[in-house]
């Protein structure tokens, strides 16, 4: 089985984004790189396939340069292979990204073969689009899913499950095909010492690209504006609890007859 | 000329996310001087005229492929595609749903037109202005849209849903699209259903519970008030990270955003991508024993004390 998983570098917040002066970035100064959280699932779950069916797994991402880190990560966790489409910036639009990610996945299919399965994240953790994975796949005409958080292969079908409030909806796409996955779909596994040293000899493959750009700009990041009223305290330790019951009734959240 | 408004619906039921497509389109058309109409895709969708009417619709343009009979990517996509060239519309909305983006993300790269996910704002020019969500909800970012047929979908929760008008009925145009039967490939095969009753999404209130309940059993508390109040336990992702719940229970930017009456945060410190979350709440509860969490500051209401300790005396009343 032949499994692409698409990953994005993007910057770690804390507990605060912080954007730069001129609006147009999150200010990375001090903060760490990483892939999105769906990515990161995404990716142990190509590992996982190949692990269980055989086969290979590639990584593909596009940015900058320094998204090779991302590349030698995925190969840390057990991937054997990586494209990296130098961008040059962050900053292209879903359409262009999806162009160029369509083009990259033509020429490696062209000299490797048809990936069974294209894994990827649900949207990215930052300027989260939604739509890259479905117009690569409407590309390259195989069907989509997104949102999974539960996947099985058996005899060419891929059955896809995606969390409702209330359980699951099932889906079954024929092979080769698509998935958009979530966090929790996968427990992401840490890099072992072998993982380490294997992703050191990946040979990253880089292409550029010249895809034409879509029809949204960014103009500029903003914070939004929070709440400014003052917390109310309603006291301190267990003596609170009487305030916390009259706030239950007063929003007709508290009734009398309930059992605890 | 319309902004058509893709309905979300599961078997013929509404999804609440759309009547918050509806408020978002009824201020896109405004700025238009144009009305709002609602695409129904699927024979059973059609039950749901009347409900699209009170919320704003004109013309409820309706494709009864009777082979759709559940909700499918491809057959949703490709039916929101051969509408737009059928009736070209001024714009296309949806909710930021699942389902909404998905559906958009499908048909705007069928139509080669960009998709702009996730607005909060938009101001119609030549060049369409748009403030639209990034970092599930910790940024904003200002876009400008170049389309000839902007297709955009509304930040979940962001909207407030109109009032209903009574009486309402709306004008039904059946369209002679026909889906190829491929298309039904990616349709709903089977659901699994897990829980019954109130669920995170739905629940009035939700008891959240973070890195500061310490363990699995620690949750026991924040149970016994979730079914005295008929809520719902809800967890950070430092908990789902500990294996203390499932990630089924995660609120945040990459689990489940709530948008309870009141949301009683436990001993979680409100790191952004909870607060993402959880922010939609009406009203916050913080039980922290650090006065100084960012979730206390955030909070409306806080009591300062051990969760183990407060918990109890509120269920006990």
């Amino acid at each position: 089985m032949r499994v692409l998983v698409c990953v994005k570098r993007v910057p770690a917040p804390g507990a605060k984004i912080n954007i730069t002066d001129d609006g147009q970035a999150v200010d990375a100064t001090n903060l760490g790189h990483t892939m999105s959280p769906h990515e990161e699932c995404a990716l142990e779950l190509a590992v996982q396939l190949v692990e269980v069916h055989g086969g290979e797994s590639h990584v593909l991402t596009l940015g900058t340069a320094e998204a090779e880190e991302q590349c030698r990560w995925a190969a840390s966790i057990g991937t054997t292979k990586a494209t990296l489409v130098d961008a040059g910036s962050m900053d292209w639009d879903p359409q262009r990204t999806a162009r160029a990610l369509t083009e990259s996945i033509r020429s490696i299919e062209e000299a490797d073969g048809t990936f069974d399965v294209m894994i990827f994240g649900n949207e990215s953790a930052d300027t989260g689009g939604f739509q890259v994975g479905m117009r690569v796949s409407r590309a390259l005409g195989r069907p989509m899913v997104n949102a999974i958080k539960g996947v099985d292969i058996a005899d060419g079908v891929l059955e896809a499950r995606r969390e409702t409030d209330d359980g699951f909806e099932v889906y079954k796409l024929p092979m080769p095909c698509a998935i958009g996955v979530k966090e929790g779909i996968t427990w992401p596994r840490y890099p072992t010492m072998r993982g380490r040293l294997a992703s050191k000899k990946l040979a990253v493959d880089v292409v550029s690209s010249d895809a034409t750009p879509g029809g949204q700009t960014k103009v500029r990041l903003n914070r939004p504006e929070e709440k400014m009223s003052e917390t109310i305290i309603l006291g301190e330790g267990p003596e609170a609890a009487v305030k916390a019951v009259e706030l239950l009734k007063e929003l007709g959240l508290w009734s009398e007859g309930v059992a605890s | 000329m319309s902004v058509l408004v893709v309905v979300e619906h599961d078997r013929g039921q509404i999804a609440q996310a759309s009547l918050e497509a509806f408020a978002f389109a009824g201020g896109i058309a405004a700025q238009l001087g144009v009305k709002v109409d609602a695409l129904l895709i699927g024979a059973d969708a059609l039950d749901l005229a009347d409900e699209c009417a009170a919320h704003g619709a004109a013309t409820m343009h309706h494709v009864p492929d009777a082979a759709v009979t559940d909700y499918g990517p491809d057959a949703y996509g490709a039916a929101v595609a051969a509408a737009v060239g059928v009736l070209s519309p001024s714009a296309v909305v949806a909710s930021g749903s699942d389902r909404g983006n998905e559906v958009l993300a499908y048909a705007a790269a069928d139509l080669d037109l960009p998709f702009v996910a996730n607005c909060l704002e938009v101001k119609t020019a030549d060049d369409w202005e748009m403030t639209r969500v990034q970092w599930g909800g910790s940024l904003n970012e200002e876009a400008r849209l170049t389309s000839p047929m902007p297709i955009v979908s509304s930040a979940p929760h962001s909207v407030e849903v109109g009032e209903p008008i009574s009486g309402a009925t709306a004008v039904v145009n059946t369209l002679d699209v026909s889906l190829p039967e491929s298309l039904l490939a990616t349709m709903i095969h089977d659901r699994i259903v897990l829980t019954e009753g109130v669920t995170l999404a739905t629940a009035p209130v939700v008891i959240g519970g973070g890195r500061g309940v310490g363990s699995a059993e620690g949750f026991d508390v924040l149970e016994a008030l979730a079914a005295k109040l008929g809520g719902v336990v809800g967890c950070s992702r430092a908990v789902t990270n500990n294996g203390w719940r499932p990630h089924s229970d995660q609120v945040g930017q990459t689990g489940t955003r709530i948008a309870p009456q009141l949301y009683i945060a436990c001993g979680i410190s409100g790191a952004i991508q909870h607060w993402v979350g959880a922010k939609a709440a009406k009203k916050i509860l913080a039980i922290n024993i650090d006065p100084a969490a960012n979730m206390v500051v955030k909070a409306d209401y806080a009591i300062i004390g051990d969760l183990f300790e407060v918990l109890p005396a509120i269920t006990n009343g």
